[in-house]
């Protein structure tokens, strides 16, 4: 569907930001930043209080905008507000979208939350802890309005689960690069092309995450087979320090930016590399 | 198959990928072993719950309670369970799971500490290493149940985040379990979590029922009016609760911790209390639909009791629908009415409760005329690991019934401790 467009002619640079996190407003210049630097689709995290797929990074994140008072509507609201071309998916955990109200339709539910994300421009979900198995409603409610919902491959997906993901999966498969929890790593996973070797025949694009930090990283894993990489902590965590270190915002977003370069000239690179290699 | 993970509609497995495989893996190993007693699994099971854990426990008449009442109220003796707590019953029986399904570690996470004790206790047991996730305000709460965790070999990894309660220390074991799991088995503490968890550790509990129903017949030659237990996340309850079930005549009392008010604080995130299913909503967390403390957006509350044991926000899906479906009675009390009951049953009985179960013994006391003739109450857990709390909170208060603890005092002051 929709999101696969990205994907199409080159390396897609897919980065996660929590919004709201550090504030409202500094999060508004800090996506818009990572447009800048390259990002072909942005995964804007809408904060849940038991965050129990993150690691501390995102955590921290999440903690700071909940603190400074991010709801699912104040979120809309944000996505409204940005100043961005490129397409956006709410990434979030499955109990916000299952208490979501409409605020004009008065229904809640998945139906409610993929229509009000729909009016703001929102193109895709990934929900965290909304395995294939539990997804019919929301997958329902994005088949109305034109929406992708992402899957999430682990590690230990295997055999007829593969399967059922396969066939509800839709604008790309994201493909966890390790077990355990997302964080920033100073090495990049051998299971990464183990786990692209599992959907190698799907048809959607395929872009890896967690644990990648660097453009070397995001090289060797589109290198390896990735159409994409999708970057989480590694960005957080230049939130996080100018935050801590009362940064600039414009320095917080000049850095933000560099950093999407390098990741997104690796990718590149990595693509290049894959070519060269299909050539030979 | 979908049927099995859900009653009614709560239930279901909300959990990230990475954890999917290994919940296929233990719904198998849980219809192999525990449903179909393969290599004689539950054999062994009762057999180390009988030698090691010491079954069959007593079901006693509280005389001074039934004179106080002018109703038969019966005890079972959850509390005499090795270990202080039911909640020995369902770590046995995963740890030995775990055991037969090949896992090498255990992790599991505790709010009271009990159940960190029981699952230290059967991990020593049966020679599997523990790490135990608790929250540092539990910790400090909670202070001999971590010696006694530490003495049986088990890690203990404090958790910061949040209130550093039993909410932070589930979704940090669940982090842990993401991580490891081809080699780790979680011991989920309750009746909640993903599919097959709740259904689960009921099966594990439910020998509390089991007994009780033979023991109330041969003791008192009829079902009781009554069953009361005490509710946080539930295994207590449902334990107690399981075989009375189909017995319609039978009113079941899962009494909650009221805290010090039922209302919230949804501005500040917070519910003075751990009354899932009396005030909660319907939601999904740590893996499961269930009824929750949560606002109005779906974050999570904190929730408080002055019992760790209870303090949780939410609740095992089962039991929320057997109140949906009327079968169960959803009622709680305040900390005030736990701890008066607390020292009463101390006194009257020479039985120190848990904090926890001190909300049923409370629940008792204001509602013994609408409970009928015979009752029986679970004693879920003994209240040794309790004595510091109930010594700082009866000092905030003025209680009639609590005795007077100035000796203590006075020795600490005169430097004679």
């Amino acid at each position: 569907m929709a999101l696969e467009r990205v994907f199409a002619d080159e390396p897609a640079f897919v980065p996660y930001v929590a919004a709201g996190d550090p504030t409202y407003e500094e999060s508004l210049e800090y996506v818009e930043a990572l447009e800048r630097g390259g990002a072909d689709v942005i995964e804007l995290g809408l904060p849940f209080s038991e965050p129990i797929a993150e690691g501390s990074t995102i955590q921290e994140a999440v903690v700071r905008s909940l603190e400074g008072g991010m709801t699912p509507d104040r979120y809309f609201e944000f996505v409204e507000e940005l100043d961005v071309e490129v397409p956006l998916v709410c990434m979030t955990y499955y109990n916000l979208i299952a208490q979501y109200t409409h605020p004009e339709t008065g229904e809640t539910g998945p139906r409610a939350f993929a229509q009000r994300a729909d009016e703001v421009g929102i193109e895709g979900f990934v929900v965290v802890d909304l395995p294939a198995e539990e997804a019919g409603p929301l997958r329902a409610a994005c088949d109305e309005f034109g929406q992708d919902l992402v899957f999430i491959i682990a590690p230990t997906t295997k055999g007829e689960r593969l399967e059922r993901m396969q066939e509800n999966v839709s604008g790309y498969v994201y493909v966890q690069a390790r077990l355990g929890v997302t964080g920033a790593r100073d090495d990049v996973s051998d299971q990464t092309e183990e786990s692209l070797a599992r959907v190698d025949d799907w048809d959607v694009p395929k872009a890896v995450g967690f644990g990648i930090k660097t453009g070397e990283h995001a090289e060797r894993i589109v290198s390896a087979g990735a159409d994409g990489i999708i970057v989480g902590s590694a960005l957080v965590d230049i939130v996080a320090e100018g935050a801590e270190s009362d940064r600039s915002v414009a320095e917080t977003a000049e850095r933000l930016e560099s950093k999407a370069r390098e990741l997104k000239g690796g990718a590149l690179a990595g693509g290049e590399l894959a070519a060269a290699e299909r050539s030979d | 198959m979908s049927t099995d993970k859900m009653f009614g509609e709560y239930g279901g497995q909300f959990v990230p990928e990475s954890l999917m495989p290994a919940i296929e893996e233990l719904t198998d190993a849980y219809e192999r072993y525990v449903l179909d007693n393969e290599d004689g699994f539950m054999d062994e099971f009762r057999r180390r719950l009988a030698d090691f854990g010491g079954r069959p426990l007593p079901l006693q008449r509280a005389d001074a309670l039934s004179d106080r009442y002018d109703t038969e109220v019966y005890l079972k003796r959850e509390d005499l369970l090795h270990g202080g707590a039911h909640k020995l019953n369902n770590a046995l029986g995963q740890v030995l799971l775990a055991k037969y399904m090949g896992k090498e570690r255990i992790v599991a996470e505790t709010g009271a500490g009990q159940h960190g004790t029981a699952t230290a206790m059967a991990a020593a047991h049966l020679d599997m290493p523990c790490e135990v996730y608790m929250g540092e305000t539990d910790i400090r709460r909670q202070r001999p149940n971590v010696f006694r965790m530490k003495i049986n070999g088990a890690e203990i990894t404090p958790v910061t985040t949040g209130r550093g309660t039993l909410k932070e220390a589930i979704s940090e074991t669940m982090r842990d379990w993401a991580t490891t799991v081809e080699t780790t088995h979680y011991v989920i503490g309750s009746v909640v979590g993903p599919a097959p968890f709740p259904r689960m550790v009921r099966d594990f509990q439910s020998v509390i029922s089991e007994e009780a129903r033979e023991q109330v017949r041969e003791k008192a030659g009829r079902l009781p009016d009554s069953v009361l237990a005490c509710a946080g996340g539930g295994s207590n309850t449902m334990g107690t609760f399981h075989h009375f079930v189909g017995d319609d005549e039978v009113g079941l009392y899962a009494v909650e911790a009221g805290g010090s008010s039922l209302s919230v604080d949804e501005e500040e995130g917070v519910a003075p209390n751990s009354a899932s299913l009396s005030t909660g909503e319907e939601g999904v967390l740590h893996g499961a639909r269930t009824k929750l403390l949560q606002d109005s957006h779906g974050q999570i509350m904190e929730s408080h009791s002055v019992s760790a044991g209870l303090d949780y926000a939410g609740v095992g899906p089962e039991l929320a629908h057997l109140v949906d479906q009327d079968r169960v009675d959803a009622v709680n009390v305040d900390d005030d009415t736990a701890l008066e009951a607390f020292h009463r049953l101390s006194q009257d009985e020479g039985v120190i409760p848990a904090l926890e179960t001190a909300h049923a013994f409370g629940y008792l006391e204001q509602h013994h005329e609408e409970l009928g003739d015979l009752v029986v109450v679970n004693v879920s857990g003994r209240g040794d690991k309790d004595l510091e709390t109930v010594l700082e909170e009866t000092e905030k208060r003025d209680l009639d019934v609590a005795p007077d603890m100035s000796v203590l005092r006075d020795a600490a002051g005169g430097g004679g401790m």
